[in-house]
């Protein structure tokens, strides 16, 4: 079996510039998870389903496992480990995580954290129950999610109480 | 989140300083920032791609596998079959969770003369990539000779049936039937007159129940890589819930001494019980060793981890319990069959204790059926068995107090059980909670608050689950700067790190955040059984507070000796030591004592005190009467806990595990064909729980010390998937009037039995 040829990709990874070679049929979290050795981003079940391997590509939220690598060629991806500061300063959400005990086994965690910055960064004040629809994409099933959308919550409050803007109200 | 402690005798627990506080996790920014390295995350120079062939027939005999075509496709490193595996000892393992037959292990791991359900592994290869070792997959040609597929307990046990195993004989508590069966065992509790019993009943219910197939639904699937030296020695890096049950494994159906395998626990993405018996590690040695001692990784697809690995048994079940007019239970009688799967070992025998466990009752009879069928073998799932028996006894309580116009809470408070009073088996429960439990639940916000609204209904149910202990090891090294190095092996599925450091800095009167904790390997940490039974912080935690003991008097003796003074004259103040006028803080002590000579204490402990756990919760649902859609508006646990070491894990394990059962109850079923071909093999089918499937879960934490552990800790883990399906049940029969009798109680079985009320004819 003849290897394929490879492609150079171009892309900005958590801010960097990045250029790797890659075959055609490579997801984008085969790339990040087998070129680049990223493991953060989680496989768990490569069709788009559980959402551990949640990337934002040019801020938005997609699965990387449904998008070819070369599909994100001149564009932008954050992963979970462009999360933090450069410094080590965790992201609010990550401290918002740790602080609620929001993981268990931690494996869908870095899905989550993508997932809900997309959210915050869309809609700074959600309700719980658009928390909750927001991250229906995501499954956990170490905490039954409460743990995680009040982190996700308080991260939110804490936010929009600095931006001097009323705090969201849950309903019941 | 309310939060409640109970404390019956109103003893005072001694001051606790680190245990009951919710520090953050000592793995904790590792998990958050990507960093933690799970199963599929290890990679190795050289490192090769396995793939496994799995089986399109759920029943089949196997007349040859031609594997010539793909042994000749270049970049093809290695293939192994059932032919490569040494023969299978005829011998029991118990592995923590359940005791596993070496002879099925074995072949479940390759199949030999048969395939018994879709997904039953073949063959293996191993490649240079992906691809070639998918295109070699394709190549191995199998021939087989199809046999009828058997998919239920009861088809099982038509004398007719397709016989799974020819030289299977029921074993009927110790006696042998003379012909082959599909029942591979029958057990029997009894005590009592049952027939005396039923006849003093003001009120008999007598109802049958059948529950699906459920799968852990772990996020992270299975994941191994193995890589064999030249000189023999073996390197497994995997995600287990237990590194010894791996080592063993491996050992005994490759037939190696255990020396030779050194077990390296990854990061685990959940197990829930499915991450004990292996399905990879043996695979991977082999391709390994086949592949000229070079590392070669095997992960799963969602897909094979749904037909190929350990959902937990699906049943049928028949309950008849009598009551007299005062609600006092008269006689109590149960027929558990379990589905084991494709090899015998399903969790009847521990659902058999469950059944009645929570109730005090003179006559009573369990009798457990386990029973082979074409799916893929039976593994521990979270209190194995527990959730299918409660789910039929918790129905058929609450129909009699439906009957005799009694509270569900006050019919389980008449007939509760106490410390003292027999399980069905006759052990007798040690110092318990659960009356604790019922009172904290009718005493809640939420049972005083009147349900309200068309289609709402409220339901309540209780669980009950025996823990373990089992044994555990673990290292401590005082550090010359005030730290503790804490090496353990019971690998961390859900926050165990800090649970156990917390005992440690406890019992060593220090910081939490001086104890630094690692999971060994087995090579670097005494044998230590799985982590699962509820039994990790409870039994480790056991080895850490013994380990904070012993380097608390070693640091002693020393400080004795170099001050020159007698030992008995040391005293323990803030954390550090004292005698006369000598005071040293805890940093201090350790640089001294650290100059004398390093110091180490290693533990193994093997507790018995290990303490019954109780968890009774309380649902509002809401039906749409047009979809059969059940909505949960509100849910609450009460559990006791002995005592929670780090109260956000407890609620987090609360939590998880009642979203389980409510996917167990409300969704989740592996749904076949009647070729016997899993028709649900992925997550968008097989349909778990998500964030807007469920509301906040609510959680008391009810504290009745366990007096068989130091801090008074039970386990916690499993018991809390347990009563939600009962709990659903009873609610939605409160909603609407219907009472559901088979899981799970989705859309189209709720509107089905809506109809059928109704007499309603689509």
């Amino acid at each position: 079996m003849t290897p394929r040829k490879k492609t150079v990709l171009e892309f900005t990874l958590n801010g960097e510039p990045r250029a790797v070679l890659c075959e055609p049929q490579q997801t984008l979290l085969a790339v990040l998870r087998d070129e680049l050795h990223l493991t953060g981003t989680k496989e768990g079940c490569s069709n788009g389903n559980c959402g551990a391997c949640n990337v934002l590509l040019d801020g938005v939220l997609v699965n990387s496992c449904l998008i070819l690598a070369l599909e994100v060629q001149g564009r932008g991806v954050l992963t979970v480990e462009g999360l933090a500061r450069p410094d080590g300063t965790l992201h609010p959400l990550q401290q918002a995580f740790l602080d609620h005990a929001a993981l268990q086994c931690g494996i869908c965690t870095p899905g989550f954290l993508l997932s809900a910055k997309a959210l915050l960064d869309e809609n700074p004040t959600p309700t719980e129950s658009q928390v909750r629809y927001w991250l229906a994409g995501n499954l956990c099933r170490c905490t039954g999610y409460d743990k995680i959308v009040r982190a996700v919550l308080d991260v939110a409050r804490s936010q929009s109480a600095a931006h001097a803007t009323p705090p969201p109200v849950s309903p019941a | 989140m309310p939060s409640l402690s109970a404390s019956p005798d109103g003893s005072v627990a001694p001051a606790l300083r680190v245990v009951g506080t919710r520090p953050v996790r000592p793995d904790g920014i590792d998990k958050v920032t990507g960093r933690a390295l799970y199963g599929a995350d290890i990679t190795l120079p050289g490192l090769l791609t396995g793939r496994v062939l799995r089986s399109p027939l759920a029943h089949a005999r196997i007349v040859r596998v031609d594997t010539s075509a793909a042994r000749a496709l270049p970049g093809l490193k290695a293939v192994v079959t059932a032919a490569d595996l040494p023969p299978a000892p005829d011998r029991i393992e118990d592995l923590g969770e359940g005791a596993i037959d070496l002879r099925y292990l074995s072949d479940n791991l390759l199949a030999r003369e048969k395939v018994l359900y879709h997904g039953h592994a073949i063959a293996a290869v191993a490649a240079s990539t992906p691809e070639i070792a998918e295109q070699a997959l394709a190549l191995i040609r199998v021939e087989f000779e199809p046999l009828p597929p058997v998919m239920t307990a009861s088809a099982a046990m038509k004398p007719d049936a397709p016989l799974l195993h020819a030289g299977l004989k029921t074993d009927r508590m110790g006696q042998r039937d003379a012909a082959p069966s599909n029942v591979a065992s029958q057990l029997r509790h009894e005590r009592g007159n049952l027939d005396d019993g039923f006849r003093r009943a003001a009120v008999v219910i007598d109802r049958r129940f059948r529950t699906e197939t459920v799968h852990q639904g772990y996020i992270e699937p299975q994941a191994s890589t193995a890589h064999v030296q030249a000189d023999g020695q073996i390197t497994i890096w995997t995600s287990t819930q237990g590194t010894f049950a791996v080592r063993s494994q491996v050992a005994e159906v490759l037939g190696l001494p255990v020396s030779r395998i050194k077990v390296v626990p990854t990061e685990i993405g959940g197990g829930f019980g499915g991450k004990i018996s292996v399905y990879l590690e043996p695979l991977a040695v082999l391709l390994s060793r086949h592949a000229g001692f070079v590392p070669v990784r095997l992960v799963m697809s969602r897909t094979e981890v749904l037909t190929s690995t350990g959902p937990t048994s699906g049943s049928d079940l028949r309950i008849r319990i009598g009551a007299d007019t005062s609600g006092k239970l008269v006689a109590m009688q149960a027929e558990l069959y379990y589905e084991a799967g494709a090899y015998p070992g399903s969790p009847v025998g521990a659902a058999a204790v469950v059944s009645f466990a929570p109730y005090v009752c003179e006559a009573m009879r369990v009798d457990g059926y386990d029973v082979v069928v074409n799916r893929p073998r039976a593994s521990a799932y979270r209190a194995p068995g527990g959730t299918n028996v409660a789910f039929a006894v918790e129905s058929v309580i609450d129909e009699l107090a439906e009957s005799l116009d009694l509270d569900p809470i006050e019919m389980r408070l008449i007939n509760a059980v106490r410390e003292g009073d027999r399980r069905p088996d006759n052990l007798p429960l040690a110092r318990i909670g659960y009356v604790e439990c019922l009172q904290a639940l009718r005493q809640s916000e939420h049972y005083r608050t009147p349900l309200t609204g068309r289609h709402r209904g409220r339901g309540v149910a209780c669980g009950y689950w025996g823990n373990w202990g089992g044994q555990s090891s673990a290292t401590a090294i005082l550090n010359p700067d005030g730290s503790v190095s804490f090496n353990v092996a019971s690998t961390d599925i859900g926050g165990s790190r800090a649970s156990l450091a917390m005992q440690l800095a406890e019992s060593l009167g220090i910081d939490y955040a001086q104890v630094k904790p690692r999971i060994g390997d087995t090579d670097s940490v005494s044998y230590n059984d799985v982590t699962g039974g509820s039994r990790t912080t409870f039994a480790t935690g056991w080895a850490a507070y013994d380990l904070g003991q012993k380097l608390a008097a070693e640091m002693t003796a020393r400080l004795a000796q170099r001050w020159e003074v007698a030992p008995e004259s040391i005293l323990r103040a803030g954390g550090g030591f004292a005698s006369g006028d000598r005071r040293v803080d805890f940093a201090e002590a350790s640089k001294l004592v650290c100059e004398d000579a390093p110091l180490m204490v290693s533990t193994t402990v093997h507790p018995k005190g290990y303490g019954a756990a109780f968890s009774v919760q309380c649902a509002d649902v809401e039906v749409d009467p047009d979809t059969g859609k059940v909505t949960v508006l509100r849910y609450t646990i009460v559990q006791d806990a002995g005592k929670a070491v780090h109260p956000s894990y407890v609620e987090g394990q609360m939590q998880g595990g009642v979203a389980q059962g409510i996917g167990w109850a409300l969704n989740e079923e592996y749904v076949y064909n009647e070729k016997g071909e899993l028709l649900n093999g992925s997550l968008l089918d097989y349909r778990m729980p998500t964030a807007c499937d469920l509301p906040m879960i609510d959680t008391i934490i009810v504290e009745v010390p366990n007096p068989g552990h130091p801090y008074g800790v039970r386990g916690v883990g499993e018991v809390n998937i347990i009563p939600p399906a009962g709990t659903l049940a009873n609610a939605i029969h409160r909603a609407t009037g219907v009472r559901l009798t088979a899981l799970p109680m989705s859309p189209p079985r709720v509107l089905a039995a809506l109809w059928e009320k109704s007499g309603y004819r689509p």
